[in-house]
């Protein structure tokens, strides 16, 4: 089983992307579980959100505590949250900023930074990165393919919205392509 | 894995319900239930649901005081709430079950307040205990969704006919995405019978319902509501064998149990729960630890009977509450499995815990320490007979 912990603010689309991200490992053929931790839906206030992944039906229902993945939407949450918290030893982060790599190397695991918010603003024309961080998972971790997830994004979002979501959920997974 | 989808808990029995094809559906959205109501106005206002009335009513109470002129009125009825919506229809649940209206509700259990509490526990129909309620409780959505069409069979018999409570855990189950079969309209047509009763409100023969009982007769309509209870023990298995012949599904009937038959150490609980105490006792298995689970389905009527013949070759009995009756100091699958098994010659320790209070997380290593203490009571005894399992001592 695959376990993984999505970081984010009220509003940035955390639970969404969990949920995603589900869809997309179902059409990979296996099995899923998304569901947000139960906390106080405010915009801007710090929100975590699970998914497991598993070959076989999932039964258990507690909280993720020892993640294989973290992706953290919002590189702010680094000084107030401590994102790598019961990581697994072999685990990855994948961090949403711009530039600031220096913070990121007080964070004790394995990180790779992608600009999402670059890749949205480019390509959706606004600062929403959810959809963006998948296509970064799926390219850093090869957890899920390209195809699962942007048939999942293109389900989700209709229109001319769906259509450029799915084209940012790509250029973020070529660009994480090119690191991994 | 063709008839699968990945849909939210919610959207699951809310679509569960919609295939049971109900007449009237009276409403107030409430957390964690708001999205099962949102998506049956939705199924409605699409006209998916038939000519189904949709009523949005100001509160609970007028839900339910709506649903019982309806069904009174021979209309098949659905309504879901939770928590302290649950609390606010207190006094006329009575009325629903005194009425013999065999009212179908989904109850996302939720905490009571105060503190307030939007988080699951089963405190809300814990409480309502005694309201002469069917009872079940589902341990996953799969299970809360195929429940629904369960419960209007099983109330709706004419030996039963009475409202039933289909119980799910609040967030945990309402809100978590994951793969489910959602229930196919034919086979519910097969399943589900068209709502046929015998006693209606019809303004062309006249009857009266739920009418005043001077003391000679009222012990006697209770009494027949204990019958029509009785009589649901049966159903309830047989309806799920039913279910299992049309669906291919089964989740036990009263009960049901895991490595159960050689248990030594046998937990009890309800709910969402289930699914991570059985990944922990596959752990403890192959550890060689004899440990088994008895999930409770029915909490009304209670299966006193399966209970006694499922534990009797125990060692320690460890029933895990999600509720607490204050000044008992233990939950209520723990005072009722005493009461169970006192008067037989069944002389077990009982050795109860509480948690997932308000919501608070149940991680598998809290299920292992419990193990472990019940392991040490086997040998030293029971010392503490119910206590909190996740009780923060820091904060007292």
């Amino acid at each position: 089983m695959k376990e993984i912990r999505i970081h984010g603010r009220g509003g940035q689309g955390s639970v969404t992307a969990a949920e995603l991200l589900a869809v997309a490992a179902f059409e990979d053929g296996k099995y899923s579980q998304a569901f947000p931790s139960f906390g106080v839906e405010r915009r801007g206030a710090p929100v975590v959100a699970f998914t497991r992944i598993d070959d076989k039906p999932i039964r258990i229902r507690s909280q993720v505590y020892e993640p294989d993945y973290v992706v953290v939407q919002d590189a702010t949450l680094i000084d107030v949250i401590d994102v790598a918290g019961g990581i697994k030893k072999d685990g990855l982060i994948i961090i949403n900023t711009e530039t600031d790599t220096e913070k990121l190397k007080n964070i004790s695991a394995k990180v790779m930074a992608v600009d999402a918010t670059k890749i949205a603003m480019d390509v959706i024309g606004r600062p929403i990165v959810n959809t963006v961080l998948l296509g970064a998972f799926a390219g850093a971790t090869g957890e899920i393919r390209l195809e699962s997830i942007k048939k999942a994004v293109g389900e989700r979002f209709s229109g001319k919205i769906g259509e450029k979501n799915v084209a940012a959920v790509d250029a973020a997974y070529k660009a994480m392509e090119a690191h991994a | 894995m063709s008839k699968l989808t990945v849909v939210e808990g919610s959207y699951a029995v809310a679509h569960a319900a919609k295939v049971c094809r109900p007449d009237v559906i009276p409403a107030y959205p409430i957390t964690p239930q708001t999205h099962i109501v949102e998506e049956l106005s939705q199924f409605a206002a699409n006209g998916e649901i038939g000519a189904c009335e949709y009523i949005t009513v100001e509160s609970e109470f007028s839900a339910i005081s709506a649903l019982i002129g309806a069904s009174a009125a021979g209309a098949r009825t659905y309504s879901a709430t939770t928590s302290q919506g649950l609390a606010l229809m207190h006094e006329v649940l009575f009325n629903a079950s005194g009425m013999r209206l065999p009212l179908v509700m989904t109850v996302a259990n939720r905490a009571m307040s105060a503190p307030l509490s939007i988080w699951n526990d089963h405190q809300d129909s814990i409480a309502q205990r005694d309201t002469g309620w069917i009872q079940l409780y589902a341990e996953d959505p799969q299970e809360a969704a195929d429940m629904t069409p369960q419960v209007y069979k099983i109330c709706e018999d004419s030996k039963i006919m009475l409202p039933a409570m289909a119980c799910f855990d609040g967030f945990i189950l309402t809100h978590v995405y994951e793969p489910v079969v959602l229930l196919e309209q034919d086979l519910t047509d097969e399943f589900l019978p068209p709502f046929a009763p015998e006693h209606i409100l019809d303004p062309s023969n006249p009857k009266t319902f739920g009418a005043f009982a001077d003391p000679s007769i009222y012990s006697e309509f209770r009494y027949m509501q204990e019958l029509g209870m009785s009589a649901a023990l049966k159903k309830i298995e047989t309806v799920a064998d039913e279910f299992n012949e049309i669906y291919g599904r089964y989740y036990g009937g009263l009960i049901d149990g895991y490595y159960l038959d050689d248990a030594e150490i046998v937990l009890v609980a309800m709910g969402s729960v289930i699914g991570t105490i059985k990944d922990v006792l596959d752990e403890l298995r192959a550890e060689g630890k004899k440990v088994g689970l008895l999930k409770i389905r029915s909490f009304r009527p209670f299966p006193t009977d399966a209970i006694r013949n499922a534990v009797k070759n125990a060692a320690i009995i460890v029933p895990l509450d999600k509720s607490i009756s204050i000044g008992k100091y233990e939950g209520a699958l723990c005072t009722e499995i005493k009461a169970s098994l006192y008067n037989t010659k069944i002389d077990i320790p009982v050795l109860g815990y509480m948690f997932g209070h308000g919501g608070r997380d149940i991680p598998p290593e809290r299920i292992k320490k419990i193990v472990s203490e019940a392991e040490k009571a086997i040998v030293n005894g029971i010392t503490i007979e119910s206590s909190y399992a996740d009780l923060r001592e820091e904060l007292l």
